[in-house]
């Protein structure tokens, strides 16, 4: 078994002016996927992000030690795809959090990153 | 010997889980073997020799090993598996061949780069050396070393199983594992230098790398039409090339041909495995091989059927269109038609940093006697090829034109 953060990238916008009839079949979409780890491992957690207009970002000026804390309004990196949202999940292996990715909204792109042991 | 290592590094794997251990330790006990068998005699189990040899060593490396190597993460394998092989070892035939197709699957896995599939298939499956493989994709030696071991991480850090997946996602690993074949059997004939013009004896690798999957799964429709388009495409490899030049088909010695080849790859394709529907990949590789069969089944080029070559590259292009068929279904065209439908099935056809398409219309060109628009053709191919034995072929031709 390995812990696997599941991100999302969407854009926000796409889901606010959405049908009942998308957001059913989003809605769906992530039933599944929840079943399908269920059934292969264990969710541990999962969130959907608040606009990337909400974040706020925390640097150290310089990225030194004792540098001043600087913060600033918005995400790390301004893309056209955001992290909207994440699982975390334990699954068998890559092949199973690939066929669980796989039954989220067609709309998403999804990173899969196995997670470590810091030692 | 090299029959075995794939069985092997499966066999190793299952048991210790560490990529970076394993093929190392069977690389020193193979090592050993050469010193130690042509003195003392080659054992009655030669296979079992290695094994035992190769798990020593990795034995001394877990115990030598500091706490935090210890820490690193596992190969992930598919746990029912683990206890069954940990229960019958390595004594059930079957067993064993399912930990080769794990190997297999591994290895040709979507989340590696496909080169990096081809180069390690070719090393843990059938322990082709670094140096060849290095060759075979014409980068130096430890630029290959430095891409096997990034896939090894990668295998370990993404999460990528030693596993064989759910029934329902088999077919489309198994074709991923037939499309990394390919590319490192033609690997093998893009235009290399100098004496390593084809490095054709690589390609064979691929071969037998087919030939090892279709041994595990004997009826998958990919591989065999893989397995005959390479085959057939091989067959020509002797007469392919003439004092570090390249000979056009035409103008081939059919003798050195090799047909054994010829006549097993044409034997796979009328076989029952290929006559239900197939997917559009398996459809197109067995085009391919039927194309190639024509040529190879054609007494002298005069007696090449470009009818039926012209058909089959309707086909293939339905399948799956490319600019590199049309290309060569425009040259069928020519020989079919004659050279003004050839150049009319050329317009237009453009295909990006190569200098194919103006070689083959300079070339219709010539034929139809437009000597002018052909040097202009030829010039337009010289500058865009990037290959000196093609180049100089080109100069050559343009040459004649007088």
């Amino acid at each position: 078994m390995t812990r696997f953060v599941v991100l999302i990238a969407y854009g926000s916008s796409e889901w606010d002016g959405a049908s009942a009839e998308t957001r059913d079949y989003y809605f769906r979409a992530h039933d599944a996927f929840s079943a399908y780890v269920a059934e292969h491992g264990t969710e541990h957690s999962s969130g959907a992000l608040a606009d990337p207009g909400a974040a706020t970002t925390v640097r150290r000026a310089g990225r030194a030690r004792d540098g001043d804390v600087v913060v600033t309004i918005g995400p790390f990196a301004e893309t056209t795809e955001q992290v909207g949202g994440y699982y975390d999940v334990e699954l068998p292996d890559l092949d199973h959090a690939i066929t669980a990715a796989s039954l989220l909204p067609a709309a998403y792109s999804v990173e899969i990153r196995p997670t470590i042991t810091i030692t | 010997m090299r029959q075995e290592w794939g069985r092997l590094v499966a066999l190793l794997l299952s048991q210790f889980r560490r990529l970076d251990l394993v093929e190392d330790a069977l690389g020193d006990a193979v090592e050993a073997a050469s010193r130690t068998w042509p003195a003392d005699g080659t054992p009655d189990n030669p296979a079992g020799w290695l094994m035992t040899a190769a798990k020593r060593r990795v034995l001394d490396r877990l115990r030598t090993e500091g706490v935090a190597q210890r820490k690193l993460p596992m190969l992930l394998t598919d746990a029912e598996h683990r206890e069954e092989g940990a229960r019958t070892m390595a004594d059930s035939g079957s067993l064993v061949e399912d930990d080769v197709l794990r190997l297999v699957l591994m290895c040709a896995h979507p989340a590696l780069a496909p080169e990096a599939a081809g180069a390690l298939s070719l090393r843990l499956v059938l322990g082709v050396p670094t140096a060849d493989i290095a060759r075979l994709f014409l980068v130096p030696e430890p630029t290959m070393a430095a891409r096997i071991t990034r896939a090894k991480k990668r295998i370990v850090g993404a999460g990528i199983p030693f596993a064989v997946p759910d029934a329902a996602v088999l077919p489309d690993r198994l074709d991923i594992v037939a499309q990394t074949t390919y590319l490192a059997f033609t690997a093998g004939y893009a235009p290399g230098t100098g004496p390593d013009l084809l490095r054709a004896d690589l390609s064979g690798e691929a071969i037998r790398l087919a030939r090892v999957v279709l041994g595990l799964r004997p009826d998958e429709p990919a591989l065999v039409a893989l397995l005959a388009l390479m085959l057939l495409q091989h067959s020509r490899r002797d007469a392919r090339v003439r004092d570090g030049r390249l000979v056009l088909l035409a103008d081939q010695d059919r003798g050195r041909w090799h047909h054994d080849e010829i006549a097993e790859g044409t034997r796979l394709l009328v076989g029952p495995v290929l006559a239900g529907p197939v997917t559009p990949l398996t459809a197109s590789y067995a085009l391919q091989a039927r194309i190639a069969a024509e040529h190879a089944t054609a007494p002298t080029a005069d007696d090449t059927r470009w009818d039926r070559i012209v058909g089959l590259y309707d086909l293939l292009l339905q399948v799956s269109p490319s600019p590199a068929a049309r290309l060569a279904r425009a040259v069928a065209v020519a020989e079919d038609r004659g050279t003004a439908a050839g150049l009319a099935a050329l317009e237009g056809l453009e295909i990006p940093s190569s200098h194919r398409p103006a070689a083959v219309r300079a070339e219709l060109l010539a034929r139809s006697g437009d000597t002018d628009a052909a040097r202009a053709a030829y010039d337009q191919a010289i500058a865009a090829c990037g290959n000196d034995v093609e180049r100089e072929f080109l100069e050559r031709q343009r040459e004649t034109l007088g």
